[in-house]
């Protein structure tokens, strides 16, 4: 048999469970530890977060995952890589530091860093020089916004993490690189894929769209005779084991809970799916049309087969802007005539809302346990046991949203009868965040990779 | 004549988002049945199952080798992201929603592929 690399998802989102990255080594065998830790607004809050502390501005979640791992790391040669550096890498990279010279294992780590992602500190050359890193989606030039800009990054590619791994690193923190470019820069180190090798580069970044969610190909929110399920308590988190040809196996440890067949397999295949034809990295582009799966024994699906072409002269840039302020509130109505009693409710809060002279953007209700998830289609409910009104209001003005949380706690001895499940306070108002998709040409971005 | 299918009885499926838009990937439980969601589950007619729930346009793109379709509901999401004040701002279960489509496919189709006929 030939050579093998396997390369295991610890973490598909920040925020997700503490437990995986320590079982994914302890539970077997694997080469590589991939943590991805960034969503589209994820980067805007840690730049919040970097302005008032500027140690702060990266995945903190990391930190706490490579203490659960030292072990392995230090000791049995297991590499990690993780885009966990946020705006703020080589923050990530001194906080492990110091966590590694408490644990005792510092002499162990060599932390490669990359940076040249962020593009916050070079916006206004960028636009004078001609680019106007205009909305993906409306076409609208970001000068429209450019005084609420948050944060600006360009998704890198595997490239510089290739160059890190050799360079020595056993640990890659990375800001905003594709979460695909985690799973795919050992692979391309590990057998050395040139960076034309298109079919093989595709294969690698299909190995990291299937695994860049965790537990989301291995049994987790899978729809497929998700009843027979078994253990999602115990739930393995998957591992590509990759070959030389491109070709990869996606499994997980032995004595977990979860599932990896075809079925688990190909609904990660299709999330966040655009165009299947194109799926656009800096590195390649993955023709989806072309993947071969295949189930290989229990707990294993195969993967093959796998198209790529040369990847475009651009770059998607990350840009999150400033765009106003937002509220919800909830309240339960009971039985009988619950969805009557919630409709009441939010018309009376719109009168008050209206009378007060306040105005937003936008109001918006739900009834949960009628309409709110699949709205008309989920046709006539009869006779709820209980009804959930939620009220959300979004607008420019901080005050009249604050306004807006202080008319909901009165609706319970004002309003409609049968209410209840207010203990929760007034609504929070909460700084929306918006996400801005950009291109910017390749030859402006300029990543730097340091290991020491 | 024609016989009811449930869309939730012959596929199963998985939704996410890119801004505004949500993506809604549909798998043939079968990979025989692969054929009837060619023929079937139309561009127009996932645009008239959304018709009042989405905003903008429908795209559609087949993927024989995994027997799924893969649909991109433009405007389906409030805004998107944070801008979005709905419990789904993310699109997460747009699947599901797909599902409780009924096809109306012809009984000579049907009985081919032998698929469930849909509770009345």
């Amino acid at each position: 048999m030939s050579r093998v690399v396997r390369v295991a998802s610890g973490q598909g989102f920040w925020g997700d469970w503490l437990e995986a990255p320590r079982r994914q080594v302890e539970g077997g065998p694997v080469d590589y530890l991939m943590l991805d830790y960034l969503a589209e607004v994820t980067m805007s809050i840690l730049q919040k977060q970097k302005e008032r502390d500027p140690r702060m501005g990266y995945a903190r979640d990391f930190i706490g995952a490579m203490e659960s791992v030292f072990p392995a790391v230090a000791e049995r040669g297991v590499r990690v890589v993780a885009n966990a550096g946020g705006v703020n890498p080589e923050a990530c990279a001194e906080a492990l530091r110091e966590t590694a010279r408490r644990a005792g294992v510092a002499g162990a780590l060599r932390i490669g860093v990359i940076t040249g992602d962020d593009l916050l500190p070079r916006l206004d050359e960028l636009i004078e020089n001609g680019h106007p890193l205009s909305n993906m989606d409306t076409g609208e030039p970001l000068s429209t916004v450019r005084d609420r800009v948050l944060s600006a990054n360009a998704y890198i590619g595997a490239t510089p993490i290739v160059e890190a791994l050799g360079k020595g690193a056993n640990v890659v923190i990375t800001g905003r690189s594709t979460d695909t470019a985690l799973t795919m820069a050992p692979l391309c180190h590990e057998f050395g894929w040139a960076k034309d090798d298109w079919n093989r580069l595709a294969s690698g970044i299909v190995a990291g769209h299937i695994i860049e969610c965790g537990a989301q190909c291995s049994g987790g929110n899978c729809l497929y005779d998700w009843r027979s399920i078994p253990d999602l308590a115990n739930i393995g988190y998957p591992i590509v084991e990759a070959h030389e040809d491109g070709s990869f196996v996606v499994y997980k440890h032995p004595d977990t809970g979860g599932r990896i067949d075809v079925h688990s397999v190909t609904e990660q295949l299709v999330y966040e799916m655009g165009d299947p034809r194109e799926y656009i990295t800096p590195d390649v582009i993955a023709d989806f049309t072309s993947i071969c799966v295949a189930d290989a024994g229990e707990n294993r699906v195969r993967v093959y087969g796998v198209r790529g072409r040369p990847p475009t002269d651009k770059l998607k840039v990350s840009i999150a802007y400033r765009a106003g302020f937002k509220a919800t509130g909830t309240l339960v109505y009971a039985w009988p005539d619950a969805l009557e009693k919630a409709r009441l409710a939010d018309r009376v809060l719109r009168e008050r809302l209206d009378r007060l002279g306040l105005r937003f953007d936008e109001v918006h209700t739900e009834f949960l346990g009628v309409s709110a998830t699949h709205g008309k289609l989920a046709g006539d409910v009869v006779d709820a046991p209980e009804v959930q009104l939620r009220i959300g209001v979004r607008g420019a003005d901080r005050p009249s949203v604050e306004r807006f949380t202080r008319e909901i706690a009165p609706l319970v001895l004002n309003g409609p009868p049968s209410v209840t499940g207010f203990a929760g306070g007034r609504p929070k108002v909460e700084e929306v965040v918006a996400y801005w998709p950009a291109l910017v040409d390749k030859g402006v971005v300029t990543t730097r990779v340091s290991v020491e | 004549m024609t016989m009811k299918v449930r869309l939730l009885d012959i596929a199963h499926a998985r939704s996410g988002d890119k801004g505004d838009t949500a993506n809604v990937g549909v798998i043939a439980l079968r990979p025989e049945w692969f054929p009837v969601l060619q023929l079937f589950l139309t561009k127009e007619r996932v645009k008239k199952h959304f018709e009042g729930a989405i905003t903008g346009d429908v795209e559609r793109f087949e993927l024989p080798n995994l027997g799924a379709v893969n649909f991109l509901l433009h405007g389906a999401l409030g805004g998107g992201g944070t801008l979005s004040l709905k419990t789904d701002a993310q699109g997460k279960v747009f699947s599901t929603a797909m599902l409780r489509m009924v096809l109306e496919v012809p009984d000579a189709i049907a009985e081919r592929y032998h698929l469930p006929e849909a509770a009345a």
